[in-house]
């Protein structure tokens, strides 16, 4: 059965304007070991990950391959990105400037809480502004975004006394679950169809338009439920939200790329358009596009081309919203940079490919990762943009088993299994501050033992001792053990040591000079 | 032509001629050395055979890969300083693992940096560049597939998420499996899925390890293989550890010992 009711009983809706999230901070969830334990007992989840990562890595293969110059492209979209990232500061300046001369407004955010005092603020101007003879419900509609998700903007307006309505299908399940992203592509992935039918049976009608009474769990069902509520909020809303997922400087040019269509009704419906974007979203010039928008779909849904693709170069005199303003975030991105070995990390262009394959993502989901980024790129990321002084961002960059199925895949080439390894080294440091921890002692005396041959080669006799008892007294495999042995034991057998080392069998079949005796 | 599996196994005409008068430095990496010497044993008959003199230098003891991937750098730093020194005077280094040859070639140099000892980096730079799994040394270097093995039972081959990803060692080992004499290798299913050991992973998050392990367990079953053959032996413990538990019957075995079998073995 799934640990996560359908629908929780959440005290707080009476006086929330949309569906309250679970309680609690990312950064106090539970650590990543912690976390997965439960996650790994969610048999709905497991199944629905089980299938969707294996579709979707087939698909990936196969409309990667068909690309003769496959590699190309990603060498392309590396070296862009390493350019862009090299001189950050330049290309956002003449982003800013070609924002402007677009007649867009830049706003400059260092962090989460700046972001959404700015973003407040303008959905107040806007909302403020007489909009024909009907006042404007406090409201706006939102675009598929990850760094509004980042900032937790949603929270922000809610305090604000501004509803934020997700209109991306699986962002809308979600939002209507009380529930929070479990992937940053299929966001609701840890649903199954019936699941979805009682969310929307039971809650559309509480912030909208009603699912109808005879709602059935037929996907072509389910979203005609999802277009007919959102129509209602898409017609109403005077102000929308979009994130980017390019910014070109030479032109201030943003781009959002998607599937549904729903975003590109945000996009020109709304009469006023703030756009939140990391600021290593921006790349040169519109002829990079050429790269990314092959890399993008066919790395992240595995098609040749997505099906909606949205360009906008600041408003357009009587057509589409008349106020676009862009909020470029910092949030920890600088810090990245600042990291010669990290900020590799920030070529990404959240494609999800890292994710899809990754083999422990697809036991655990995303909830265990303590973040809106989960899998290979959010153990790597997050650790670094909040630092790694919590739990949970201590945890999560020993969440891989540095397979490197990721590297593989990954359209701007990251080396993240390498990342992963420097994070666990940033945590190791950050621990040397701290208290003495069981996996310091372990990890010094390993260290000890195999920094010096004198100490190993004692240590094998000791081993190979140890097994000559056991062998005599016939034992050759250990079932269940105590703890800490049992982390390995309590589903895994282990073979008794041999009582002879290789060492010790090697000197006594040859000589010194390696001629056999 | 696919060769006849009477004429598989057969090896070259004079087997000792492809690797006459090449010293081989035997790095037999510490869990073997300890767990599993049957690989490295099954290395130096193999490599004599082919003959080569194996030496076998006492002063080695492991890659460092258990410490740099838990993120102890500081602890490993003298684990490859030991490495560079014990096999620097050697022209080819050769161990039963891809993955401690794939942490050599991939993270000592990074360490040599790391410790900010030039001295050492080149001193790296110019071991790691001579160090080889096994399967590479016999495909690379001796350009044999046909070792001349003979090995009468139904297989299936695991390859290893290091070898495949950090070392690169391609199809080189199905290779050398499909020249054994005798031998059935079945496909396994999702072979190049990670079968969810990842070192300490295994001990941080042991559920996550052991669902992995189930998945790949399963597959391997489904093969009917008698064997699961690999060139990693600690991939090889975590999924016979399953396998074992399950009492699934299936025996894992380095593919190093599957190339060292002859029909004499077998008589
Ligand atoms: S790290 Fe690479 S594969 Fe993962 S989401 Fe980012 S771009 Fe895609």
């Amino acid at each position: 059965m799934s640990k996560r009711p359908v629908r929780p009983s959440n005290a707080h809706d009476a006086d929330r304007l949309t569906p309250a999230p679970p309680p609690g901070r990312f950064l106090d969830s539970p650590t990543f070991p912690k976390q997965s334990k439960v996650e790994l007992g969610n048999a709905v989840q497991r199944r629905n990950l089980y299938d969707a990562m294996r579709t979707i890595r087939t698909k990936r293969v196969g409309v990667t391959s068909e690309a003769d110059d496959w590699e190309d492209l990603r060498l392309a979209g590396e070296a862009i990105k390493n350019r862009t990232l090299r001189h950050l500061d330049r290309y956002l300046l003449q982003l800013e400037e070609s924002l402007t001369a677009a007649g867009s407004t830049v706003h400059w955010a260092r962090d989460a809480e700046e972001a959404n005092a700015i973003i407040v603020g303008l959905v107040n101007a806007a909302l403020a502004t007489p909009q024909g003879d009907q006042a404007s419900a406090r409201e706006v509609v939102k675009v598929k975004s990850m760094a509004t998700q980042e900032i937790d903007m949603n929270e922000a307006l809610e305090e604000a006394g501004i509803a934020a309505w997700e209109t991306d299908l699986a962002e809308l399940i979600v939002q209507l679950g009380h529930d929070r992203p479990s992937h940053i592509l299929v966001p609701a992935i840890h649903r199954n169809r019936s699941e979805v039918r009682q969310i929307f049976l039971d809650e559309m009608g509480r912030y909208g338009r009603p699912a109808p009474d005879d709602l059935d769990s037929e996907p072509v069902n389910l979203a005609a439920a999802a277009r007919l509520h959102l129509r209602e909020k898409f017609l109403r809303a005077k102000v929308a939200i979009s994130g980017a997922n390019f910014a070109v400087a030479e032109t201030g040019t943003l781009v959002v790329v998607e599937s549904e269509g729903n975003g590109r009704m945000c996009l020109t419906l709304a009469d006023t358009l703030i756009s939140v974007v990391g600021i290593e979203k921006v790349i040169p010039s519109v002829a990079d596009l050429e790269v990314f928008l092959q890399l993008l779909p066919r790395s992240s849904t595995a098609e040749r081309m997505n099906p909606y693709t949205s360009f906008w170069t600041g408003p357009t005199d009587g057509d589409g919203p008349q106020a676009t303003h862009v909020v470029l975030i910092d949030n920890g991105r600088t810090k990245v940079l600042a990291d010669p070995v990290g900020r590799d990390a920030l070529r990404c262009i959240r494609c999800s490919a890292c994710i899809n394959i990754c083999p422990v993502y697809e036991k655990v989901g995303g909830h265990a990762y303590g973040s809106v980024y989960p899998g290979p790129i959010g153990a790597v990321l997050t650790p670094q943009l909040r630092g790694v002084a919590s739990a949970v961002d201590a945890s999560v960059p020993y969440a891989s088993t540095l397979c490197g199925a990721c590297v593989d895949v990954c359209p701007v080439r990251i080396p993240l299994p390498d990342l992963l390894v420097h994070m666990r080294h940033k945590v190791v440091e950050a621990k040397a501050h701290g208290r003495p921890h069981a996996d310091d002692v372990a990890m010094r005396v390993t260290g000890k033992v195999l920094g010096s041959p004198g100490v190993w080669a004692a240590t094998t006799k000791a081993i190979s001792g140890t097994g000559a008892v056991l062998k005599k007294g016939r034992v050759d495999h250990f079932g269940p053990l105590p703890w800490p042995l049992s982390l390995w034991t309590n589903a895994r057998d282990v073979p008794a040591p041999p009582n002879e080392s290789f060492r010790a069998w090697y000197a006594r079949t040859h000589h010194k000079d390696g001629s056999p005796r | 032509m696919a060769s006849t599996p009477a004429q598989r196994g057969a090896g070259p005409a004079t087997t000792a001629d492809v690797g006459a008068r090449i010293t081989v430095a035997l790095f037999a990496t510490c869990a073997n050395d300890v767990m599993f010497p049957q690989a490295p044993m099954a290395t130096t008959r193999l490599l004599e055979r082919l003959g080569c003199r194996v030496v076998f230098p006492t002063k080695q003891t492991c890659c460092g890969q258990p410490l740099v991937n838990t993120g102890y750098y500081d602890q490993s730093v003298p684990i490859v300083r030991n490495f560079a020194e014990t096999f620097g005077g050697y022209d080819y280094i050769v161990a039963p693992s891809g993955s401690c040859v794939g942490a050599i070639r991939h993270q000592h140099a990074m360490l040599a940096d790391y410790a900010k000892d030039p001295g050492l980096r080149r001193d790296v730079d110019a071991v790691t560049s001579r160090t080889f799994d096994i399967s590479e040394f016999l495909v690379d270097v001796l350009e044999v597939t046909d070792v001349g093995a003979y090995f009468p039972h139904v297989v299936t081959f695991h390859p290893t998420c290091h070898s495949l990803r950090v070392t690169h060692v391609g199809d080189k080992p199905n290779r050398l499996l499909a020249a054994v004499g005798g031998i059935t290798v079945r496909e396994l299913t999702d072979a190049d899925r990670c079968c969810g050991f990842g070192g300490t992973f295994a001990l941080k998050n042991p559920d996550i390890s052991v669902a992995m392990a189930s998945d790949k367990a399963r597959h391997v079953a489904d093969t009917g293989a008698e064997y699961l053959v690999a060139g990693d032996n600690l991939c090889l413990l975590n999924i016979s550890g399953v396998l074992n538990r399950q009492k699934a019957g299936i025996k894992p075995i380095h593919l190093v010992e599957v190339l060292a079998s002859t029909a004499a073995d077998h008589e």
